[in-house]
C-alpha cells in the first residue's frame, strides 16, 4: 500500500516560562492510503499534538521545530511538503484534503449558527467553483423553461446577471466582480444561489452520516441536538469535501457506550465508502482494536511501537505496550496499573523515557534512546530488548 | 427571524423595558419632528441656535409665547430642549458607535493574536485608563476649542479603552473554544475566524454595555457643557440649558422655587433620556443572556 502521509523526525516544542516542553520528539510515522491508523497512549503522550502538527495547527507557544511531513496528493499525484507550504496553501488543504473531528462534539460546533450554516461554510470555502457550476445550471434551466408572467419578466435580467457571475466564479474562484458584489449589501443576494447549493449538498452529507430528517436537522442549532447527533454533524462537516485523510481526535470519548458503537460503525463505513484514510487518536484500547488496521503506541512524545492491530494485541513487544494492555480493565481480572507517573515533559528522563517505570530496563536504557526498528514484517518497536 | 420575533416579544413583555422603549421612542419622535414641534422663527439662521427674546439675565416664567419659559439670557427653553434632543442623540450614538468600532477592532486583534500585539495594545489602553476620564475629557476639550465636536472626540478618547478591554477579554475566552480550532481546521482564515466565529460569540456583553453607555455618554457631555466646555453659547444642548440655570437654582428668598422650570425641565429631559437607555440596556442584557430559555 502507498503512503498518504509521511512524517519524518518531527519535533514539537512548547516554549513556556518554566522551560522547553518536548511535546513530540523525533517522530517517524506513515499513514497509508485507505487505512485506519490508531494512535494510543496516556494523556499527555503527544497523540493530539501529532494530529495538530499534521494540520499545522499546533497552538501558541508551541512550534514544529524540525522534520518534514509529506502529504501525497492522490488527485494531483504530487508529493506536498506540508511544513513548507504558505499559510494560504495550507488553508486550502485543511478541511479539504485533510480534516479533523474533535473530541467534544458540543464544543466543536459554533453555538450561534445552525448545523446547516456551519457545514455549508466548508463547501463555500473550498468548493466555490463547483457550487458556481451547479448554480449556473440551475439559473440556465430557469432561463430556458420560458416561463411567462410579469414576475419572470422582471427577474429575467437578474437571472442573466447571476449566470454571468456564476460563470466567472466557475472559471476563477476569486474573480473581482463577484467578490466585490459579495461585500455589498443587497447585491450580495445575487450570490445567494451559492449558499443554496451548499445547503443542498449539506443535507445530502447529513443523510450520509445517517441523520434522520436531515433537512430539519440542518435548520437546528447545536444545543437542540443530542450528543450523538452533534458528533454525526461534526463528522459530516469533516467529510464534506471528501478529504483524503480524516483525523479523529478521540471522537468517541465523550459519548456513551451505545452511541460509541454506532460511531465506530460509522467510521468503518466511511472508510469503505469514501476510501479515506483515518488517523484515529484514542486512549481506549478497546476502541482502537475495533476500528484500526494498524496501531501506533506513543509515550511521552515518542513512538514506542507500531504494528498491525492483531499483531499488537496478540504479540506486544514494547514493555509499555504490554503494561498498557495489562492495565485494560476486564471482568474477573485483577486491575493492574503501571507504577510511577507519566514522564515530566519539562525534564524528561534521559535515554528511553519509559525506563524509570520499565520492569525490564537495562543500564543502556538510561543513557541512550532506542531507535525504532522493524523486528518482523510491519512490526516496529523502539526498545533495546529487541 | 424567529430570534428577532423572540427579542421583540421579550422586550414588550417586561414592563420596565417597555417603559424604556416608550421613552426612547418619544425622544426619537421629538428629535425627528423637531422642526414641526418647535419651528425655527423666520429669519433665524442656524436652527440649532436657540432663539432669544431679549438679553435680560433673569429667567421669564412660562407663557403663551414661551411654553417652558426662558432661561438666563432669554433663551427659549422649549425650543432648546426639543432641538437639544437631536444633539443628545447625536452625541450618544456617534460616540458609542465610534467607540464600539474602535473597541471591536483593537480588542479582537489583541485578544485573538495575543503575544506582543496584545501586550502593545493593552499597554496603550492602560495609559488612557490611567487618567481620570472626566478630567482628561476636560483637558482635551480645552485644548481643542470648545464645541460639540470636540466634546464628542474627547468622550471617544476617554471611553474606547474600556470597550477594547471588554472585547479582548471575551475574545480571549472564546478563542480557546473547540469550534474556533475546528473552523481553523476546516481552512478558515484568521479574519474569517474572528469575524464569523469569534465575534458573534463575544459581542453581546459589548452591545449591552453600549446600550447602557449611550445614556452615560450624554450625561458626561451634559456635565462638560455645564462646566462651560461644550457647545458655543446658545447652542441647543441640554447640558448648556442646565448651565444657564446654574445661578437660578434658588430663587429670591421670598419665593425660592420661583425659577424651578429653568433647572427642572432640562434636568428632566436628561433624566428620562438616560433612564430610557438604562432600562433598554437592562432589557437587552436579560434577552441576550444565553441561559434564558428560547422557546
Amino acid at each position: 500500500m502507498k503512503d498518504l502521509i509521511r512524517i519524518r523526525d518531527v519535533s514539537v516544542r512548547f516554549y513556556t516560562y518554566e522551560g522547553v516542553v518536548h511535546a513530540i520528539d523525533d517522530l517517524d510515522l506513515d499513514i497509508r492510503q485507505g487505512e485506519t491508523l490508531g494512535i494510543v497512549g496516556e494523556t499527555g503522550s503527544g497523540k493530539t499534538m501529532t494530529a495538530l502538527a499534521i494540520l499545522r495547527l499546533v497552538p501558541y507557544p508551541g512550534k514544529i521545530e524540525s522534520g518534514s511531513i509529506v502529504f501525497v496528493d492522490k488527485g494531483l499525484d504530487k508529493e506536498i511538503e506540508l511544513l513548507k507550504l504558505s499559510e494560504e496553501r495550507m488553508r486550502s488543504i485543511r478541511g479539504n484534503k485533510i480534516s479533523m473531528v474533535f473530541q467534544e462534539p458540543g464544543a466543536a460546533l459554533n453555538p450561534v449558527y445552525t448545523i446547516g450554516d456551519q457545514i455549508s461554510e466548508v463547501y463555500l470555502l473550498h468548493q466555490r467553483q463547483e457550487l458556481a457550476q451547479r448554480a449556473r445550471e440551475r439559473v440556465n434551466s430557469l432561463l430556458a423553461n420560458g416561463r411567462n408572467g410579469w414576475a419572470a419578466t422582471v427577474k429575467r435580467p437578474f437571472w442573466r446577471w447571476q449566470r454571468r457571475l456564476y460563470s466567472k466564479i466557475a472559471q476563477e474562484s476569486n474573480s473581482i466582480e463577484p467578490r466585490l458584489l459579495g461585500r455589498l449589501p443587497l447585491f450580495r443576494r445575487l450570490l445567494r444561489r451559492l449558499s443554496d447549493e451548499a445547503m443542498l449538498l449539506t443535507v445530502d452529507m447529513l443523510k450520509d452520516v445517517e441523520i434522520p430528517d436531515p433537512a430539519r436537522v440542518a435548520a437546528h442549532y447545536p444545543h437542540e441536538l443530542s450528543g450523538g447527533m452533534k458528533q454525526r454533524a461534526v463528522i459530516a462537516m469533516a467529510l464534506a469535501c471528501s478529504p483524503e485523510l480524516l483525523i479523529a481526535d478521540e471522537p468517541t470519548t465523550s459519548l456513551d457506550v451505545t452511541i460509541q458503537a454506532q460511531m465506530l460503525e460509522l467510521f468503518r463505513r466511511i472508510k469503505v465508502d469514501k476510501g479515506a484514510s483515518v488517523l484515529f487518536v484514542t486512549h481506549n484500547l478497546g476502541v482502537a482494536s475495533e476500528v484500526c488496521d494498524r496501531v501506533a503506541v506513543m509515550y511521552a512524545g515518542r513512538l514506542c511501537e507500531v504494528a498491525p492491530v492483531e499483531e499488537l494485541f496478540l504479540n506486544p513487544l514494547h514493555p509499555y505496550t504490554k503494561a498498557l494492555l495489562d492495565a485494560v480493565p476486564m471482568p474477573g481480572k485483577e486491575l493492574l496499573t503501571i507504577p510511577g507517573a507519566l514522564a515530566d515533559a519539562l525534564n524528561p528522563p534521559p535515554g528511553c523515557r519509559f525506563h524509570p517505570r520499565c520492569p525490564s530496563a537495562k543500564p543502556v536504557c538510561q543513557q541512550e534512546r532506542a531507535i525504532l526498528k522493524e523486528v518482523s514484517k510491519d512490526h516496529m518497536v523502539a526498545c533495546y530488548l529487541y | 427571524m424567529t430570534d428577532l420575533r423572540f427579542m421583540v416579544r421579550q422586550l414588550v413583555r417586561n414592563p420596565l423595558s417597555l417603559a424604556g422603549i416608550i421613552l426612547i421612542f418619544i425622544f426619537a419622535v421629538i428629535a425627528i419632528f423637531a422642526p414641526l414641534i418647535a419651528p425655527t422663527p423666520a429669519g433665524h439662521g442656524d436652527p440649532y441656535m436657540i432663539p432669544r427674546d431679549g438679553f435680560s439675565a433673569t429667567p421669564a416664567l412660562p407663557s403663551q409665547q414661551h411654553l417652558f419659559g426662558t432661561t438666563e439670557g432669554q433663551y427659549d427653553i422649549f425650543y432648546g430642549v426639543v432641538w437639544g434632543t437631536r444633539s443628545a442623540f447625536r452625541v450618544g450614538l456617534v460616540v458609542i458607535g465610534v467607540v464600539v468600532v474602535i473597541g471591536i477592532v483593537l480588542g479582537s486583534i489583541a485578544g485573538y493574536f495575543g503575544g506582543v500585539i496584545d501586550e502593545v495594545i493593552m499597554r496603550i489602553t492602560d495609559i488612557f485608563l490611567a487618567f481620570p476620564a472626566l478630567i482628561l475629557a476636560m483637558a482635551l476639550v480645552t485644548v481643542m476649542q470648545p464645541s460639540l465636536t470636540s466634546v464628542m472626540i474627547a468622550l471617544i478618547v476617554v471611553s474606547w479603552p474600556s470597550y477594547a478591554r471588554l472585547i479582548r477579554g471575551d475574545i480571549l475566552q472564546v478563542r480557546e473554544e473547540d469550534y474556533i480550532e475546528a473552523s481553523r481546521g476546516l481552512g478558515a482564515s484568521n479574519a474569517r475566524v474572528i469575524i464569523r466565529h469569534a465575534l458573534p460569540n463575544a459581542i453581546y456583553p459589548t452591545l449591552i454595555m453600549a446600550s447602557l453607555d449611550i445614556g452615560a455618554v450624554v450625561l458626561s457631555a451634559a456635565a462638560l457643557s455645564f462646566l462651560g466646555l461644550g457647545a458655543p453659547e446658545g447652542y441647543a444642548d441640554w447640558g448648556q440649558l442646565t448651565a444657564f440655570a446654574r445661578n437660578w437654582i434658588v430663587g429670591p428668598s421670598s419665593d425660592p422655587l420661583r425659577y424651578w422650570f429653568a433647572v427642572a425641565i432640562p434636568g428632566l429631559f436628561i433624566l428620562f433620556f438616560v433612564l430610557g437607555w438604562n432600562l433598554l440596556g437592562d432589557a437587552f442584557r436579560d434577552i441576550l443572556d444565553p441561559r434564558l430559555a428560547r422557546r
